[in-house]
């Protein structure tokens, strides 16, 4: 018996090989299993054509999972804090779900693809959390991150790009929406999403039909820049977007070790998640305590003064970083669309209130020599780049 | 006649550490050892031509690293090389692998179950935080509770604090985890029999228990809380076999002035006036010695070799009552080549790491059976490793030398010694599981040394051939280990000291007990300690 083992290297997506034909620096990582590229040509390239034209990432290792059954309504309302019941077909709903201590395991998306019919797409695997989740639920999960090809079209020309491939009644697609599609004789899925925090697309479909769904998406695009662009550009356009990363501005609470460094909802910023008026949902007694007794934590957006990127910095409540730190910056970049020395850290309540002045304390090297900083920084509500255009419908052609 | 300021009794590694932290400090110390070799169970030697075996002990995760760099085994010639991956062969002729790679290491989880694939990280995060638990305290003297000594107090405070630290649910899951069997344990993560299955061996080795026994999760524990360079619950290979370790620790201690003596096993401890004196050898030789560290097992020091009238009544029962029931074999073999197993791909990595020819739940716990029943497994639980695939020292070129670790295996067949053809046949029965995988495997054996408890106890000296000196139950931790009252190294006798793997935090080849023996010792002689910190875990 001579069986094949386990592939012992990186999976291939559907799209690796269209990815191959572009790339010319072979910069890859592993994500979930497979290769996925840093960059492909230049990542500053392809971070502008986010911003000023249309990228392309390849998401297809995203996990994604089916749900389905007569209770998979009852049982997505028992799973995350959001009331489900409002997010009707053909809508797509960003969530986060907590364990029993109302501590945030994972965020992701909920595609309610047709009538009783979802997708849940997250950054990591959860296939144990979501079925031992079912118990009482007449339900069904089915893993789907294989089956399920898919691919980001973001930035202002995406629109005009997608229209131009033929996808007719586009222009109708509201923020947050889904609709369903003929590709070549199969269903192609698109829904109005993305990490980018721009006008932008998702485009799920069999993975036999990649290729094809990518050469025809790259020749309607040809006069309208688009560009495959790598995580590097992508991770600059979230930060901008003021979006969680797992593994960056939170950890996923089943893997922790450490006592006190998993995250709530609220204390990640996302109470408007939490909907106490349902009855019964995973974490919340906890949550309700945690809302009346106050958090420990408090996720802030800050708009740092200064060119230096305050990556990993202690957070200080004065200038002179005497006494304890407040906290810590978990995501940092100098904005390129918005000429802002942005970033995304974790603070001790109470500090950390919308309008507040902290400081960061801010190593950075020039010339082999290290230097340090403190940089005052104003504590912001709102995503630092959410341009009008991302919710605009119809959406406009740029 | 010459008096030493302290005596040790056995080179084994906790015995060797002991001594060669108390010559650091300045102590005269002379270390006696029955055989004509150093090592105790941490001992490689040839028995066939150019072979080098591991004979007792085979791997190395657990010897701390804070020892490792004080006495600079370095530059004793040990080396410590990781491996990944263990295989598990199964009955229907698939196998399931474990990959060092995460990703692979899903991939080949998920072939069973998807479900099984992501619990592992939710096992891997809470077996990871009872060992951050008890880490923390493996360099350091169980606190004795009802002493209310300061030092006592705030080491509980330590522990107290520690424990809170985790949070109301985590704290009730450590309570659980500690008096919790190994297959329950993994109920709570797994569905696949043949996951679970290769996950359950930590629990049981060693022991005298079955993977359902209360008690054996913290056994896996045991196994899981070491680590490789930082890399927590990683084995690796000391280049050389494990005699290198014992040997390293020898070195250190001659560097520190220290005298070892071989041949000369210990007959008696001398008590004069409620106080040690020396020991009495089997030679009839006596050494005087101001202190007597004994790296025996506690019911070998305290009922062989010494007299009941020296020594309180309730301590001399529990002693007497102190488990260290025999259940660990071993099985060393010279093959002439490397062996296939067809079941694996050709060129598989898994052959680098752990071997098992078990695949349910259910034959783990029948081989628990036989041994209950007074015999050994007739399907056993074999950890077998061929060192030579990573060690290039242990064998010619081409050949391989393959050591294989079964449980259980009793320390006496029905009450009476074993016999001769008993131990041909346990012997047989080890080969006989791997040739079921290896059809080539049986042609290749050249040699083969074939140890049962009773040869451990008849030539290493550790009562029962018990290989952790006393089961790691928790009637038999902490400070509870070897009885209550006794815990920290100190014998009810002026003078005598207990420094082997019957103390705190017990067996494996660790060193941890004979350095926290060797800082209590130089605490009671009001003398600076040379023992380590440990390097915390935060």
């Amino acid at each position: 018996m001579n069986r094949q083992e386990v592939h012992q290297g990186r999976l291939k997506s559907p799209f690796h090989s269209c990815l191959e034909k572009l790339d010319s620096v072979n910069e890859w990582h592993q994500w979930s299993g497979y290769s996925s590229p840093n960059e492909l040509y230049c990542s500053d390239t392809e971070y502008f054509a986010i911003r000023n034209s249309t990228g392309v990432f390849d998401l297809t290792p995203m996990t994604k999972y089916r749900i389905t059954g007569p209770d998979a309504l009852g049982y997505l309302n028992r799973l995350v804090p959001r009331d489900m019941a409002k997010v009707a077909p053909g809508r797509v709903a960003y969530t986060v779900w907590c364990d029993d201590n109302g501590q945030v395991i994972d965020d992701g998306t909920i595609f309610h693809l047709r009538e009783g019919e979802y997708r849940l797409c997250s950054q990591q695997r959860h296939y144990d959390w979501l079925l031992e989740s079912t118990a009482g639920f007449d339900v069904t999960i089915a893993h789907e991150t294989e089956d399920v090809a898919a691919l980001a079209v973001q930035g202002p020309t995406s629109f005009a790009i997608l229209s131009r491939m033929g996808l007719d009644g586009l222009e109708n697609l509201k923020y947050f929406g889904l609709a369903h599609f003929d590709f070549h004789g199969a269903e192609l899925l698109v829904s109005r999403t993305g990490f980018t925090g721009d006008l932008g697309y998702e485009l799920w479909i069999e993975p036999g039909k990649a290729e094809a769904l990518w050469d025809a998406l790259f020749d309607a695009g040809k006069l309208h820049g688009i560009r495959a662009i790598g995580t590097h550009a992508l991770e600059l356009a979230r930060i901008e977007a003021g979006f969680l990363a797992a593994y960056e501005d939170f950890l996923p609470a089943d893997e922790t070790v450490r006592t006190g460094v998993s995250r709530s909802p609220l204390e990640l910023g996302l109470g408007w998640l939490v909907d106490f008026k349902k009855p019964n949902f995973n974490g919340r007694r906890a949550l309700a305590r945690e809302k009346r007794e106050g958090s420990t934590w408090r996720l802030v957006k800050l708009d740092i003064e200064g060119n230096k990127v305050a990556h990993a910095s202690y957070i200080f409540p004065n200038s002179r970083a005497s006494g304890d730190n407040i906290g810590f910056v978990t995501s940092a970049a100098w904005s390129p669309v918005c000429k802002k020395n942005v970033a995304l850290g974790t603070v001790k309540a109470p500090h950390g209130k919308p309008g507040d002045t902290v400081w960061v304390e801010i190593y950075y090297q020039r010339e082999m020599h290290w230097n340090r900083r403190m940089a005052k920084a104003v504590v912001v509500d709102k995503p630092f780049w959410a341009p009008a255009r991302r919710s605009a419908t119809p959406p406009g052609l740029y | 006649m010459k008096t030493y300021d302290a005596i040790v009794v056995g080179a084994g590694h906790n015995g060797l550490t002991n001594a060669a932290f108390l010559a650091k400090a300045g102590l005269d110390v002379v270390c006696v050892e029955k055989n004509d070799y150093i090592g105790g169970a941490s001992v490689s030697r040839s028995l066939y031509k150019d072979w080098i075996y591991s004979n007792c002990s085979y791997v190395c995760s657990l010897l701390r690293p804070e020892i490792f760099r004080d006495l600079e085994l370095h530059k004793h010639g040990l080396q410590i090389t990781p491996f990944g991956g263990s295989v598990q062969f199964m009955q229907n002729g698939d196998y399931f692998g474990s990959y060092h790679d995460p990703e692979v290491a899903y991939r080949e989880m998920a072939r069973f179950s998807r479900k099984d694939a992501d619990a592992y990280k939710r096992y891997s995060a809470d077996t990871l935080r009872q060992c951050r638990f008890i880490r923390d305290f493996l360099l350091s003297t169980a606190p004795d509770p009802t002493s209310f000594r300061p030092k006592d107090i705030l080491e509980l405070m330590h522990i107290g604090g520690k424990f809170r630290e985790m949070g109301e649910n985590r704290m009730y899951e450590t309570i659980r985890f500690w008096t919790m069997s190994v297959a329950e344990y993994l109920d709570e993560y797994f569905e696949t029999d043949v996951i679970k299955t290769a996950l359950s061996g930590s629990g049981i080795i060693g022991t005298a228990l079955g993977i359902h026994s209360p008690g054996t999760a913290y056994v896996l524990l045991h196994h899981y809380m070491g680590e490789v360079d930082g890399n927590i619950g990683a084995w690796g290979f000391a280049r050389g076999g494990m005699g290198s370790v014992a040997r390293a620790i020898a070195g250190a201690f001659r560097t520190y002035g220290g005298e070892l003596r071989t041949d000369a096993g210990v007959d008696r401890i001398i008590v004069r006036n409620g106080k040690v004196s020396g020991v009495a050898l089997e030679n009839g030789d006596e050494i005087n010695g101001r202190i007597v560290v004994s790296a025996m097992d506690a019911k070998r020091t305290f009922l062989a070799c010494m007299d009941k009238k020296d020594l309180p009544e309730k301590f001399h029962r529990r002693i007497r009552n102190f488990k260290t029931r025999g259940s660990s074999g071993k099985v060393n073999i010279a093959l002439d080549g490397l062996p296939t197993f067809p079941a694996l791909p050709e060129g598989s990595s898994l052959i680098h790491g752990d071997m098992h020819f078990i695949d349910s739940m259910e034959r783990m716990e029948r081989a628990y059976d036989d041994w209950k029943n007074g015999t050994w497994s007739k399907d056993p639980y074999v950890d077998a490793l061929i060192p030579t695939l990573t060690d290039p020292t242990m064998a010619p070129p081409g050949k391989h030398f393959m050591s294989c670790f079964v449980q259980y295996c009793p320390h006496q067949i029905d009450g009476r010694r074993w016999t001769e053809e008993e131990k041909d046949a346990f012997g047989e029965t080890v080969i006989d599981q791997i040739a079921n995988y290896s059809p080539d495997f049986k042609d290749l054996v050249l040699h083969m040394e074939v140890r049962t408890p009773q040869d451990i106890e008849d030539e290493i000296g550790i009562t029962e051939g018990n290989i952790f000196h006393g089961e790691l139950t928790m009637d038999q931790l902490l400070f509870n280990r070897p009885v209550p009252g006794f815990a920290q190294y100190r014998a009810p006798v002026s003078g005598l000291y207990l420094c082997g793997s019957s103390t705190h935090p017990g067996g494996g080849v660790m060193a941890a007990p004979g350095a926290n023996a060797a800082r209590e010792i130089l605490s009671d002689l009001r003398r600076p300690s040379t023992v380590p910190e440990t390097f915390g875990d935060d």
